[in-house]
């Protein structure tokens, strides 16, 4: 039944990559306007949305405040936008920023290891969580849902045990400065970020990775016949997004200057799929697009600020996010646009 | 031979018999049906919430509605009862028939549609937290002596302890969970569609029809743990059961249910959810011991449980590689 | 008997179209109640797509099919099940994690109050495979036996529903002689019983041993259909295998002497595994073309994988200019220069989210690694250069292969290989539905080939086409490598002759 199989895998991404490819490509429109939309949204609900001030060398405003808020979420985005790109999908990410936090902060409140060692410790934890996921989907094909649901559930009650169920605070210039400092006005967490995404972006782009990444994707069986080791890519997918969660844990205990087992990046991972999926990126896998998700972050975090500027309880966001899901899904969904199809021709000889 | 179908079911009796004889072993309190009454009351919304889960499991797919449905059903019979004075009943059939027309909506979608239902009901879970929050920003007392009889109602058991409306329920829907599963075409043909789509299909099985029910079915569930819960706890938070379609999806797990459908017991879910509850008791009575603990085990059993399944499943030939 | 009778199931003029392919055109078939018919012919002869358009997995594009006299359009597999057609599919379509009994009886389990009655479930379900004489463990899981046993099972499932037509498609595939004995007791008792019988196979002697007539697709269209009795077994191959009367003798060999040794010389020895293939032993030189030929299942894609490293082979060895080649994944074996154009370029070639320029560079990307990434100018100039050379019918080189046609998708893989610049190049079915047009242009892309010094190994049941390039013709049947022809004893009477033993 191959013929049925075929017809459910090719997706309809009719224009999706136009005759210039690249940066004029529809796929790059769709969220970029989104985008747009929302910022001008926010502007038109309370003007001062785009004063930005400065304040002791320092820059605030709402769209600052958006980058700001938005960067540990962009950090774990990325990750997963990979991840998806290979077809598998990372449940895991929150517990993983929970681990790695309560490792950074054990750490520094227990040892006078130099911060640079701390955090090569606390990146570390994510790698192996990273490995371990990678492991259980591409050497023992468990489906990437249920692998990272493992880790999901028990990475919580690892960090619990690593800060013996406490929420473990510390003090160090250092890292307070990445989790509330500034460089020449712009926080530290925000050019984190941006090093680590623009670094994989390198890294994904200006290497054959990017390729490898979304041929396994694509096709994990004719990637093998082409000579790719389609196995190690899955696992590396898994390592990287391990890794980036790692970074936006380090972050997020920097802020607070302690690390929540329990709290520390909850929900992330759901805002995290949430981004790639806005960013335009199918969950069947065989592309990724990180500036897109990163715009994605973006939008759902203005969407966040305009809920708020408009008096509105914050808890109003979950109802948006769920119908912008609903409606980038039905968008994106081939059964759904072959039915439009349908629907336009019937209504065309009228 | 045994049938290696019940492979999964018998580990899981082990597991629940094992951990079940250590408590005894220990503490001579553990074997007092006074711990069982509670263990049965403690996780009725639980397991209640996860017999609908392992319809969704069965049939390929995934709930992650459910932990939002109980809040905003809770939320909504607090505003029914408490707000517009409706009788409790009448609101129990309110919210059981919301649970089902919003879970027919999301299958709907997943069937007709073709998209993960992962992604559909996650939409679905931010939808109705933030539901609860529209009508309601704190947590409310639900009062009336409905509610309170529903309370106080207990079934004397031999021993110190008993039986509460909560646990009765709970027993009823897992019972018609078993019929619905095992003595039902609808139940059969959940299994053959997680088992094997393209073939249920060309069976002659009506596949969209029947993962429309599913959804539907977990909605009826969810929506009646919500009450019990609700009930329970006699009152009504939007931020209650947060986290519970996870714990949902363990006691599925753990119950011997193949997460990527098609085999599995509902008797094995009920199994699955007294397990956590035991682990949370014995946790709580060794008293050194930390609450993390609860969750790394359960992390703990779920790649067991996993593992074996895959080992079961691999055996299998002609057996088609699941997809996401 | 049949010849009087009103035909139980005909089809008339079936035409059926996928983009850039005919698979079905002007079809007409018959099968009488109370006989066995075979339905013959190569990989996309047609054989799969009628049964899919008879069954409604697949919409006619044109003709008509009529059950009893009456024109029927059924939907679906199980509505053409309602109707009375009952299809056992090559691939067992059946759930491997329900037990046997379910797996016969679903949807019409005995029911009592509205709830399922097991017992008596259990008992129809027993019933229905008495009459295959199987005896198994109605309760354990279908998954865990074998799948020939899945196979009877599925058998015994369609007869079970009172059809009037049967279909099994490729039933014996999978079956050892005993339990291919059962089937063709069960067969014959159906075919007493009135039913009609359609036998998909392409083991030649089983169509002698059961059918009454047969039926011989080619290329999408109707060869013909003959009494079983009074066909040779090699006009019988002559009709699948397509041999034209007037022999053309365009062949190569003959100016092709005198030529130098290019080196890359393939030495494959005794290469085999078990179950799959026995020890073959071929040597190939740059330059040369060697044709594989055979009936399907006879290991023609099975040495293509095992000489490529996507299977493991567990005897034997590869030599590429007297040094062994490690050949345990197919990676290894792009690094030795090996290339591999799969026959399922679905399953196994394309990736069909990524564009032409993308798939033509991913064996050459592979073979580099990971570090090196080859220039995004060099991509474009390889993909213009193979769009241009091969003809890739795309708008621009970023269109993603999964929309493109067959014919071209193929071309896309072929590429890919070329750009890889291997010593060893093999060919699975490289025609393989695909127009008229693009077929020419692959055929001279072949000769091209091997004019600039690269072995090729080129699997293929079109005996014209092998005729016509290869130096060499390796021919297997039954797992084996029944004979090497070369020179002027290449004819397709030969190979045939080869085959047909």
């Amino acid at each position: 039944m191959t013929t049925l199989q075929d017809t459910k895998k090719s997706p309809q991404n009719g224009g999706r990559k136009g005759p210039a490819g690249g940066l004029l490509s529809r796929q790059w429109l769709g969220p970029v306007i989104a985008l747009v939309l929302v910022i001008v949204a926010n502007g038109l609900i309370s003007p001062s949305f785009f004063n930005i001030k400065v304040v002791d060398g320092h820059l605030y405003g709402s769209l600052v405040d958006i980058i700001h808020r938005g960067a540990s979420t962009a950090l774990v985005a990325v990750g997963m936008a990979i991840v998806i790109g290979t077809r598998g999908i990372d449940l895991s990410v929150g517990s993983v920023i929970a681990i790695s936090g309560a490792v950074m902060a054990v750490l520094i409140r227990d040892t006078s290891l130099s911060p640079f060692i701390v955090i090569l410790a606390a990146l570390g934890a994510g790698l192996l969580c990273g490995l371990w996921n990678g492991i259980l989907v591409a050497y023992l094909d468990i489906q990437p849902i249920i692998a990272t649901l493992i880790l999901m559930v028990a990475g919580r009650g690892i960090a619990q045990m690593i800060t013996d169920g406490q929420i473990v605070t510390f003090h160090g210039a250092f890292f307070e400065a990445i989790g509330s400092g500034y460089l020449l006005g712009i926080p530290w967490r925000v050019i984190i970020a941006a090093i680590v995404i623009a670094g994989l972006w390198a890294i994904m782009r200006k290497t054959a990775l990017g390729l490898f990444v979304e041929a396994v994707g694509g096709n994990a069986r004719a990637s093998r016949l082409a000579g790719i080791d389609a196995r190690g890519i899955k696992v590396l997918a898994y390592v990287i997004s391990g890794l980036c969660s790692a970074v936006a844990g380090i972050i997020i205990a920097a802020d607070i200057r302690g690390a929540d087992a329990n709290n520390a990046g909850l929900w992330l991972e759901l805002d995290a799929i949430l981004a790639v999926v806005v960013g335009g990126a199918s969950l069947m896998g065989g592309r990724f697009y990180l500036a897109l998700t990163v715009v994605g972050v973006l939008i759902i975090q203005a969407l966040g600020t305009g809920i708020l500027l408009s008096g509105l309880p914050s808890q109003y966001t979950l109802i948006v996010k769920a119908a912008v899901v609903m409606v980038v899904l039905l968008v994106q969904a081939p059964r759904a646009r072959q039915m439009m199809g349908r629907f336009w021709r019937r209504r065309d000889p009228q | 031979m045994i049938n290696e179908r019940y492979y999964p079911l018998l580990a899981t009796l082990a597991v629940c018999a094992l951990l079940y004889g250590y408590g005894i072993f220990e503490y001579r309190a553990f074997s007092d049906t006074y711990v069982l009454g509670n263990l049965l009351t403690d996780n009725a919304f639980l397991i209640i919430t996860a017999v609908g889960m392992t319809f969704v499991i069965l049939s390929g797919g995934i709930d992650l509605s459910v932990g939002s449905m109980i809040a905003f059903v809770g939320v909504l019979m607090a505003e029914l009862v408490t707000g517009f004075g409706i009788h409790p009943l009448v609101a129990v059939v309110i919210s059981l028939v919301f649970g089902a027309a919003f879970g027919a909506f999301m299958g709907l979608i997943i069937a007709k549609f073709d998209i993960q239902p992962f992604i559909i009901t996650l939409a679905g879970m931010f939808f109705l937290r933030g539901m609860c929050f529209l009508i309601n920003l704190d947590s409310v007392p639900i009062t009336h002596d409905f509610v309170s009889a529903f309370g106080g109602f207990r079934i004397p058991l031999p021993g110190r302890g008993w039986l509460s409306a909560s646990a009765i329920v709970m027993l009823v829907a897992v019972m018609s969970g078993i019929v619905f599963a095992h003595y039902t075409r609808f139940g059969r043909n959940v299994y053959a569609i997680g088992g094997d789509r393209q073939s249920a299909q060309l069976l002659g099985i009506p596949v969209e029809r029947t993962i429309i029910q599913v959804y539907m079915l977990s909605g009826i569930f969810s929506a009646l743990a919500g009450v019990v819960f609700a009930f329970y706890t006699a009152s009504a938070y939007p931020l209650a059961a947060v986290g519970v379609e996870l714990d949902a999806i363990a006691a599925v797990v753990i119950g011997g249910t193949l997460l990527t459908g098609g085999m599995g017991f509902v008797a094995g879910t009920f199994f699955g959810g007294i397990i956590m509850g035991v682990i949370q008791t014995l946790i709580a009575f060794d008293g050194s011991l930390n609450s993390w603990w609860t969750k790394i085990v359960i992390g703990g059993l779920l790649f067991g449980f996993i593992v074996l399944q895959r080992l079961i499943t691999r055996s299998f030939s002609g057996m088609r590689a699941g997809a996401t | 008997m049949a010849d009087m009778a009103q035909p139980v199931l005909s089809a008339r003029g079936v035409g059926k179209f996928f983009p850039g392919v005919k698979a079905l055109q002007d079809v007409d078939f018959a099968l009488m109640a109370g006989e066995i018919h075979a339905l013959l012919g190569e990989n996309g002869a047609g054989k799969s797509t009628l049964i899919k358009v008879i069954t409604g997995v697949h919409a006619r594009d044109a003709g008509s099919v009529q059950l009893d006299g009456v024109e029927i359009h059924p939907g679906h597999p199980g509505e053409a099940q309602h109707l009375g057609i009952s299809t056992v599919f090559q691939e067992v379509n059946l759930v491997p994690t329900l037990s046997v009994a379910e797996n016969l009886m679903l949807e019409r389990q005995t029911r009592k109050f509205g709830l399922i009655s097991w017992k008596k479930t259990e008992a129809d379900a027993r019933e229905a495979l008495k009459i295959l004489g199987l005896d198994i463990d109605i309760n354990r899981a279908l998954g865990s036996y074998s799948v020939a046993i899945q196979q009877l099972v599925a058998i015994a499932r369609a007869v079970a529903l009172d059809a009037r037509v049967l279909i099994l498609d490729e039933p014996t595939a999978s079956l050892d002689a005993d339990e291919i004995k059962t089937l063709f007791r069960t067969m014959r008792a159906l075919k007493d019983k009135g039913l009609g019988i359609i036998f998909v196979t392409h083991f030649l002697d089983q169509v002698y041993e059961i059918t009454d007539r047969i039926t011989v697709l080619r290329n999408g269209r109707l060869v013909g259909t003959f009494e079983t009795a009074n066909l040779p077994q090699i006009d019988l191959i002559n009709h699948m295998l397509g041999r034209e009367l007037a022999e053309i003798s365009a062949h190569r060999h003959h100016a092709r002497d005198g030529v130098v040794d290019r080196g890359n010389h393939i030495r494959i020895k005794n290469l085999g595994k078990k179950r799959v293939l026995n020890p073959v032993t071929l040597n190939l030189s740059g330059g040369e073309i060697v044709g594989l030929a055979g009936l399907l299942g006879s290991g023609r894609t099975e040495l293509a994988e095992l000489v490529f490293g996507a299977q493991r082979a567990d005897s034997g060895l590869v030599f590429l200019d007297d040094k062994p080649v490690m050949l345990r994944s197919p990676r290894q074996a792009i690094r030795a220069g090996f290339g591999l154009c799969p026959e399922d370029r679905k399953q196994d070639g394309i990736v069909p989210e990524l564009g032409v320029r993308e798939n033509i560079a991913l064996a050459l990307q592979g073979r580099r690694g990971w570090l090196r990434p080859i220039p995004r100018a060099e991509q474009d100039k390889f993909a213009d250069d193979m769009i241009a050379a091969l003809g890739i019918a795309t708008p621009d080189r970023e269109k993603p292969v999964g929309q493109l046609s067959g014919g071209n998708q193929q071309k896309v893989i072929l590429a890919r290989w070329l750009v890889s610049k291997p010593v060893f190049l093999i060919l699975d079915e490289p025609t393989r539905g695909i127009d008229v047009g693009a077929h020419a242009d692959i055929i001279k892309l072949i000769r091209d080939l091997c004019d600039e010094g690269l072995a090729l190994l080129v699997a293929s049941s079109e005996l014209e086409e092998i005729v016509a390039f290869a130096d060499r013709v390796a021919v297997l049947r039954d797992r084996e490598l029944a004979t090497e022809l070369s020179g002027a004893d290449i004819t397709q009477n030969n190979i045939i002759e080869a085959i047909a033993r």
